[in-house]
């Protein structure tokens, strides 16, 4: 591979941008505190996502801005946060995909630290233990010693796929229907139940299922607006995925001889 | 008392096994939904036959009235017909305001979300809620004037309707909330319940090409009958005969309109235009 032409400095110089970046901040335990943007201006660099600024600003700028941050690699989902108006992965965000002018604002829907930090945990372990995203067992004990059963190497795959969610809360954060009514499960909730449906080594059935899921803060109240599928930053198939729930949910509410519950 | 009062007056409805009623009432709105949709879709293309000439239209109201199956034009068929839309009308709209906003609040809250989402979808949805709104007010409008007037049908009846009656604006938003309202309707059908399956792109283009299509169909029809209508104007309450034909006894203005008259369908065999 040949190396890339030099270019000549006053070309290179005449390309960066100086980002205006606003940040909403606001500190909810600060009695005082007023919800304000605040500009930084920062000089762009080449490659740089918005997690390189951000960390940017609070060493040469200002240490008290808030935000989350583990993996750097879209892996932990912990650096969420809205980015002129829609929920992404700050470290997956381009600044040269974004205009001059950068506003940052938290998470809606979760529970705000300060300026762009949320709880997203708190609000996940709480659906986690209403929807029982772990393997449920019926016929036999739970025994951690005993070697897991084979499973074909094409639904390991499919059940990784669905897996693959980091619970960062974009899809929450986009759902029209989460923003109206707050006990509603979001698609990382029907993912889940996606997900453990597909596993061999969950027992429950669809009418264990339709007890979880199975009303208006479940899938029904789902109005298919899709922004959850289409900010998810894994890109996982949440449109596929509820509308399929959907029809499994219909189809086991008209079932006349239901079973699980 | 029943049980199942009992235990909702107490607040103890969820506790129980899950009530499979959200499951039913979602199927009954995306049905009754897509049975208004498809219903507006050809109603749009029945009105639209006065593109092809007053007797075509002509005998499409007819046959609406069952003129070609009993000889005789029964205009209480339509009256059916309009009943029974009127009902279905009122279950989509009863389980699509368990969707709405209910409150000032969530209203605010949504409206700022689509705003600063600037998503397609999102925003889309809250002009759904504006046209259903909406029809509300004009479709129960124009299914009353459909149960109560079902013989003011035809080429020339309508066309006074829309122009002499001055009702042109009320037909112009009616037109755009219903092919809005419908169109976006059915492709919010096939995403909420991944059928038939196409990529969400594809479903988003045909939207936009029968959203385009209805409305320029819509549109040439009623400028149509507004021309009509207003050629007409002179001889408003003349019911429209169809051609080398002379009025049938009775039908005179402010009698039993031609339009929706006794006349056997054989007069008129082998004579339209």
């Amino acid at each position: 591979m040949h190396a890339p032409a030099p270019v000549p400095a006053p070309v290179l110089a005449s390309r960066r941008r100086t980002l205006a970046i606003d940040v909403l901040r606001y500190d909810p335990q600060a009695p005082a505190s007023q919800p304000a943007l605040q500009r930084y201006l920062l000089e762009e660099v080449d490659g740089m996502t918005l997690f390189i600024a951000l960390n940017e600003i609070r060493e040469r700028q200002d240490p008290t801005l808030r935000f989350d941050f583990v993996c750097r690699a879209g892996i932990c989902g912990s650096c969420a946060m809205v980015v002129n108006g829609r929920p992404r992965l700050a470290c997956r965000t381009l600044t040269r995909d974004l205009p001059d002018r950068v506003v940052l604002a938290p998470l809606p829907f979760f529970d705000l630290i300060g300026d762009l930090s949320v709880n997203t945990g708190k609000w996940m372990r709480g659906m986690s233990e209403r929807l029982e995203t772990w393997i449920h067992e019926r016929e036999r004990e739970v025994d951690i010693t005993r070697i897991e059963e084979r499973m074909e190497p094409e639904l390991a795959a499919a059940i990784y796929e669905l897996d693959r969610c980091v619970e960062c809360g974009c899809c929450v954060a986009a759902c029209g229907t989460a923003r109206m009514r707050e006990d509603f499960v979001g698609a990382v909730g029907m993912g889940k139940i996606a997900r453990f449906r597909l596993d061999p080594r969950d027992t429950r059935d669809d009418g264990d299922y339709y007890e979880l899921i199975g009303d208006d803060n479940g899938v029904f109240g789902c109005m298919s607006l899709l922004a959850c599928h289409d900010v998810c930053p894994k890109s996982l198939p949440l449109e596929t995925w509820i509308a399929f729930l959907r029809r499994r949910m219909v189809l086991q509410a008209a079932d006349p001889f239901p079973s699980g519950g | 008392m029943h049980d199942g009062v009992l235990i909702a007056q107490s607040g103890l409805a969820g506790r129980g096994r899950k009530s499979r009623w959200p499951a039913r009432l979602d199927l009954l709105q995306s049905l009754t939904g897509l049975l208004l949709a498809l219903f507006v879709c050809a109603h749009l293309f029945f009105d639209s036959s006065i593109l092809l000439g007053k007797d075509a239209m002509w005998a499409v109201s007819k046959f609406y009235e069952g003129y070609f199956v009993f000889g005789k034009a029964h205009p209480w068929l339509v009256s059916m017909v309009a009943g029974t839309l009127c009902v279905v009308f009122m279950a989509h709209a009863l389980l699509a305001l368990r969707k709405f906003p209910i409150n000032y609040r969530q209203y605010r809250t949504f409206h700022a979300h689509a705003r600063a989402m600037r998503h397609g979808d999102t925003r889309l949805w809250l002009w759904q809620v504006y046209t259903g709104f909406l029809l509300f007010f004009l479709a129960s409008a124009h299914l009353y004037q459909m149960f109560f007037w079902p013989q003011a049908i035809g080429p020339h009846a309508s066309s006074d309707r829309i122009w002499s009656d001055g009702h042109w604006p009320f037909y112009s938003v009616f037109l755009i909330a219903v092919v809005l309202h419908a169109v976006t309707g059915l492709y919010r059908l096939a995403v909420k319940w991944g059928r038939p399956g196409l990529p969400r792109p594809t479903l988003r283009t045909l939207r936009r090409l029968l959203t385009a299509f209805f409305l320029a169909l819509g549109f040439a029809a009623l400028a149509t009958y507004m021309k009509i209508g207003y050629d007409h104007r002179d001889h408003y309450g003349e019911r429209y005969h169809p051609a080398g034909n002379s009025p049938v006894d009775g039908d005179s203005p402010g009698s039993v309109p031609e339009e929706s008259s006794s006349v056997e369908p054989s007069r008129f065999a082998g004579q339209r235009r």
